[in-house]
């Protein structure tokens, strides 16, 4: 007899089995997968911290070079919702000093974007900065990546008169009330990527308040300095 | 080696039978990922591969599918494909998934798939689908890196990331065109290549 493959039947179990099969292999994939997957988020978030700590990995195992760096965890409560998960920073110590990287995330144009930031043992000056995005158009929003706009946030400053004021990312020709120091430029034809850039920063550092606004004996070395600049 | 059928099969869409000139599909993408060149060429094998294996397996599977399904059985193993491949780059390629991020997702729904599938797969034996799906991944790869080639040089100075245009250049006032940039600029350059490429056909064909 032959299988009449237009009957209701027929269909029916044929695409219960397809289905069946498809999930049972992707299931298999995903579980054989994952251990590799996970170390890999891993590594490239150890590598972009250390992008953002502007340590040069590439002639040595990066692993290896976040190890020797990294002080601690500090972990904050989350602002938001204490029950969430709680914030993490991350303590290195480049060189001798305390540097601090905060995990950033935020939305873009098409997606997400996230990134780390450096900050300097002041927890004021801006040592490094890293970011990453989902999916942002190549070329333009993509650019956030690039060292050319990252470079752009070295030195500026979080806090004025003690005030927490983030880093605006605005249009060439515009300055933000605060001054030089808590602006950088955009990037041309990328204007909601890099406002999400500015966004981010805002943002994710009011949630660091308790941590930022923290700042004891160090503070005093640093002010004469600040003084002078301004 | 090859006879003269399967020659046809394999390098037909290469040319004459084109599936993004000649048929017009696959140009959603072919829009998206064509600002520079190295995604592009990532995106080209990718639905090389793709294509090919969804091809053999619908093939060898065709006489079992119910015919009123028959889109949906076809879509179930592209749509699995597709996982399977952007699972194995995640584990062994973190970079690149990184980089092709939503377009490789989006190759589920590539009209080229579904197109050959539907059209040769259905009908046709595994070897010859096999010729089949890789001549139109390479017809689809061979014009995104066309059109790519053409918008990473002129909208970035640049080749797969390294500068060729050099600094003496834009000393003399020379700047990147930045409409190269745009997603439109993706669809006159199709165009430009579509008008070339009929142009020398036709010529061919008298």
């Amino acid at each position: 007899m032959k299988l009449n493959t237009n009957s209701n039947i027929y269909t029916f179990v044929y695409m219960t089995v397809v289905v069946i099969i498809v999930a049972v292999l992707l299931a298999l994939a995903n579980q054989a997968l994952k251990p590799l997957q996970e170390a890999n988020i891993q590594l490239d978030k150890q590598k972009q911290i250390l992008g953002a700590l502007k340590v040069d990995f590439a002639n040595g195992n990066p692993e290896q070079i976040y190890q020797e760096l990294v002080m601690d965890t500090i972990r904050i409560a989350n602002p938001k919702d204490a029950a969430k998960d709680s914030l993490e920073i991350y303590r290195f110590s480049i060189e001798g000093d305390i540097k601090y990287v905060l995990p950033l995330s935020g939305k873009g144009l098409w997606g997400g974007i996230g990134g780390y930031l450096a900050l300097n043992a002041d927890k004021n000056t801006i040592y490094g900065v890293n970011f990453n995005h989902e999916g942002e158009t190549p070329g333009l929003g993509a650019k956030i990546v690039e060292i050319e706009f990252r470079e752009k946030f070295e030195n500026k400053k979080i806090f004025k008169d003690n005030q927490l004021v983030s880093v605006a990312v605005l249009k060439k020709g515009k300055t933000c009330a605060a001054g030089e120091e808590y602006q950088v430029d955009a990037i041309s034809g990328a204007t909601i990527t890099s406002a999400g850039v500015s966004t981010m920063l805002e943002t994710n550092l009011a949630e660091y308040a308790a941590f930022l606004n923290d700042r004891p004996a160090e503070q005093v070395i640093v002010e004469p300095i600040k003084e002078e600049e301004e | 080696m090859l006879s003269q059928k399967t020659k046809e099969t394999l390098l037909g869409p290469l040319n004459v039978n084109n599936p993004v000139v000649v048929q017009i599909l696959g140009i959603c993408s072919a829009l998206a990922v064509t600002v520079q060149l190295k995604p592009a060429l990532v995106m080209g094998i990718a639905v090389t591969i793709i294509v090919a294996m969804a091809n053999v397996i619908v093939s060898l599977i065709r006489n079992t599918i119910p015919m009123r399904v028959r889109i949906i059985v076809q879509l179930v193993v592209v749509a699995a494909l597709v996982t399977l491949v952007s699972e194995i780059l995640k584990a062994f390629a973190y970079d690149v998934a990184m980089q092709l991020s939503v377009y490789l997702g989006l190759i589920i729904t590539n009209c080229i798939l579904m197109g050959r599938l539907e059209a040769f797969a259905m009908t046709n034996k595994p070897w010859d689908s096999f010729l089949d799906g890789l001549g139109n991944g390479l017809g689809y790869a061979l014009i995104l890196v066309i059109v790519a080639f053409v918008r990473e040089l002129f909208g970035a100075g640049q080749l797969l990331g390294f500068q060729v245009i050099p600094q003496s250049f834009y000393d003399f006032g020379y700047e990147n065109n930045g409409m190269m940039l745009m997603p439109a600029m993706a669809l006159i350059l199709v165009g430009c290549v579509i008008w070339a490429h009929r142009a020398y056909n036709d010529k061919e064909a008298k």
